[in-house]
């Protein structure tokens, strides 16, 4: 480059090259940082447009009233359906990730990869799957097919984030439960699954905050329901609040934006509860299981 | 427990206590493989499933594969009057919507992991990072919803106008239409759904970077920049490529936020500023209100198609990803 012969007397300042090459450094970094920066202001735009426009909707009649007034049938239906889904994933999800780290062996890659591409699943195919399977069967729409769906969606968020904490456990806790001749199934029962518990309720909690929010399946199949009653009733379909969301954005009036506004800040608002709380539910446990 | 924690009794004195330690061995035996029995049970459930799903969608499909075969893929052809269907239109909508995001959310993403990994002091990374991932918990109802009131309305104002009068040349940037709705509207939301993926794996990735060949780069003169772009960025491209390609799926089978804002075009436009549609979105919009049965085929044969890229893409993902990880290993 043209450098002239090494000087040992000439002072340490920046060259012209030099200073072109932190010129460029200093691009860069400016650069990552304004990053960083639209992905937070995306984020508070969205939230806080919600929040805005949410909360002039917002009244107890609003929460606990039938349509058109409300969302309370909405709502419980909702907690209906991923009440339902999460007692149908939690129990499978749990028990794969026991499979993975305490079976494992060479199966353990193939169903990895498998709840991998679980996760990465289109949700619109899992609808379309359970609406070939279930509701074109019995010829109607229902809450327990929409639990189903939903609960195929937070298996693998469960599964894995189960698999995780448990390989957190420290094998010399399953090492001092066989030492002192505790059989393989009490150990996994009365030791290493309740050492993971924090972590199992975090991933449970991400998996319903998943789940919550979810609309192509629910479209599919629970979407046709009079939203002015509650019904719990789980052979039928149930009203929820994605897909009032969903219907009231296609209609297109002024009063239906104000009310999917006020719904998409509740649903929004109780999502991201779930998420904080899981956050601090996994740094608690995290910090439980360190030594 | 206290039977076999004791220490070695004299068992043939005690035979009442040895004949409970022989049930008990009797009961753990049946304990142990009861749990794994249910638990492979539970692996066979969640395995399953996902084959029953991808055989339940083709097997649907299977009247309208037959009818169209794969023509149905060049086809722009939908007309529900007729019971003529092809999914051109929609094939090409998902690929440049996904697309665009990408290219729009990968670079923005990329550098968001290297602020958070490289740049961000602990305190604002600990805020940060969070804060990225809460933007996946977004339900893609509400980002749509959103999207079609605020973001929308703005594009079609003010940057389609912009990127038209400024760029019209490239014939990608056609003049606005008269609402948002658009495949770029589409693109810009679905970017906003890739990036916290693409950002959170890649700050992983960098995070992994061993220090002290970075420290061995600065002490050569390196500038922080420079170690990026000769040590971060190529030790770690396979596992951006896997990252991105994640992404991509989330991309390619968004339904509903897509359906919000693309607006059920029926052609293929070159423009960016024309409504066009997306398998999946096709699919939520019409799968409720199909009638005849070719319809309803048709749909599950969109399903079909989107569920072989979606596989694709994320199967290459994880191919790349595992060779990256033996990579490394044998390092």
């Amino acid at each position: 480059m043209g450098e002239p012969a090494f000087d040992p007397a000439a002072p340490l300042t920046p060259t012209g090259n030099l200073r072109r090459r932190r010129a460029v450094s200093r691009v860069a970094e400016s650069g990552a940082t304004l990053g960083a920066a639209i992905a937070v202001a995306v984020l508070g735009i969205v939230v806080y447009s919600v929040f805005v426009h949410g909360v002039s909707a917002l009244s107890l009649d609003f929460l606990l009233e039938g349509e058109p007034d409300g969302i309370g049938p909405a709502l419980v239906g909702t907690a209906e359906l991923v009440l339902i889904a999460t007692l149908i994933a939690m129990p499978i999800g749990v028990l794969v990730a026991v499979y993975l780290v305490e079976f494992g062996g060479r199966l353990a890659a193939p169903i990895r990869l498998t709840l991998d591409v679980m996760n990465g699943y289109p949700s619109i195919i899992v609808g379309v799957f359970i609406f070939a399977l279930i509701v074109e069967a019995t010829h109607k729409q229902s809450a327990i097919a929409a639990s189903i769906a939903l609960a195929m969606i937070m298996l693998s968020i469960i599964a894995r984030g189960t698999e995780e904490v448990l390989r957190l456990v420290p094998d010399a806790m399953r090492e001092a439960a066989a030492a002192l001749g505790v059989s393989r199934w009490r150990a996994v029962l009365t030791v290493i699954l309740p050492s993971a518990m924090g972590g199992i309720a975090t991933a449970t909690i991400l998996g319903v905050a998943r789940a919550a929010g979810e609309t192509a399946p629910l479209i599919l199949i629970d979407s046709v329901w009079d939203g002015s009653h509650v019904s719990l009733d789980p052979l039928g379909p149930v009203p929820n609040i994605p897909v009032t969301i969903y219907k009231l954005s296609e209609e297109a009036s002024p009063e239906g934006f104000a009310r999917a506004w006020g719904a998409g800040f509740v649903l929004l608002f109780l999502i991201m509860l779930a998420n904080v709380g899981a956050r601090v539910l996994l740094a608690r446990s995290r910090r439980r299981m360190a030594p | 427990m206290s039977s076999a924690t004791s220490p070695a009794a004299p068992g043939a004195a005690r035979p009442a206590a040895r004949r409970s330690r022989d049930w008990r061995r009797t009961f753990d035996r049946f304990g142990d493989g009861a749990l794994y029995g249910v638990c492979a049970l539970a692996v066979a459930i969640a395995v399953g499933a996902l084959a029953l799903s991808a055989y339940q969608v083709f097997d649907h499909a299977s009247p309208a594969i037959s009818k169209f075969g794969l023509g149905f893929l060049t086809s722009a052809e939908w007309q529900p009057n007729f019971d003529v269907y092809g999914a051109g239109t929609l094939l090409y909508g998902t690929l440049v919507s996904s697309f665009f995001a990408l290219l729009i959310g990968g670079p923005i993403a990329i550098s968001i992991g290297l602020y958070l990994s490289l740049l961000a002091p602990k305190g604002v990374r600990g805020v940060v990072s969070p804060l990225v991932e809460m933007l996946a918990a977004i339900p893609s109802v509400i980002l749509g919803f959103w999207g079609l009131i605020l973001l929308a309305p703005f594009v079609q104002q003010h940057v389609e106008p912009f990127l038209h009068d400024n760029f019209g040349f490239i014939p990608l940037f056609g003049a606005p239409q008269t609402t948002g709705a658009s495949v770029f509207t589409a693109s810009l939301i679905l970017t906003i759904m890739v990036i916290p993926i693409i950002a959170s794996i890649s700050r992983d990735l960098f995070l992994a970077v061993p220090r002290d060949v970075q420290d061995g780069a600065s002490a050569l003169g390196a500038t922080r920049w420079e170690v990026v772009r000769g040590i971060v960025l190529p030790t770690t491209a396979p596992g951006v490529i896997a990252a991105s390609l994640l992404g991509l799926g989330r991309a390619l089978g968004e339904a509903i936020a897509v359906s919000q804002l693309i607006g059920a075009g029926e052609k293929i436009d070159v423009s960016l500023f024309e409504t066009g549609d997306t398998l999946a979105a096709r699919i939520a919009n019409q799968f409720p209100g199909a009638i005849t049965e070719m319809h309803k085929a048709s749909l599950y044969y969109c399903a079909a198609i989107l569920l072989a890229i979606v596989l694709a893409s994320n199967l290459g993902a994880q191919w790349i990803g595992r060779r990256f990880d033996y990579r490394r290993m044998a390092e």
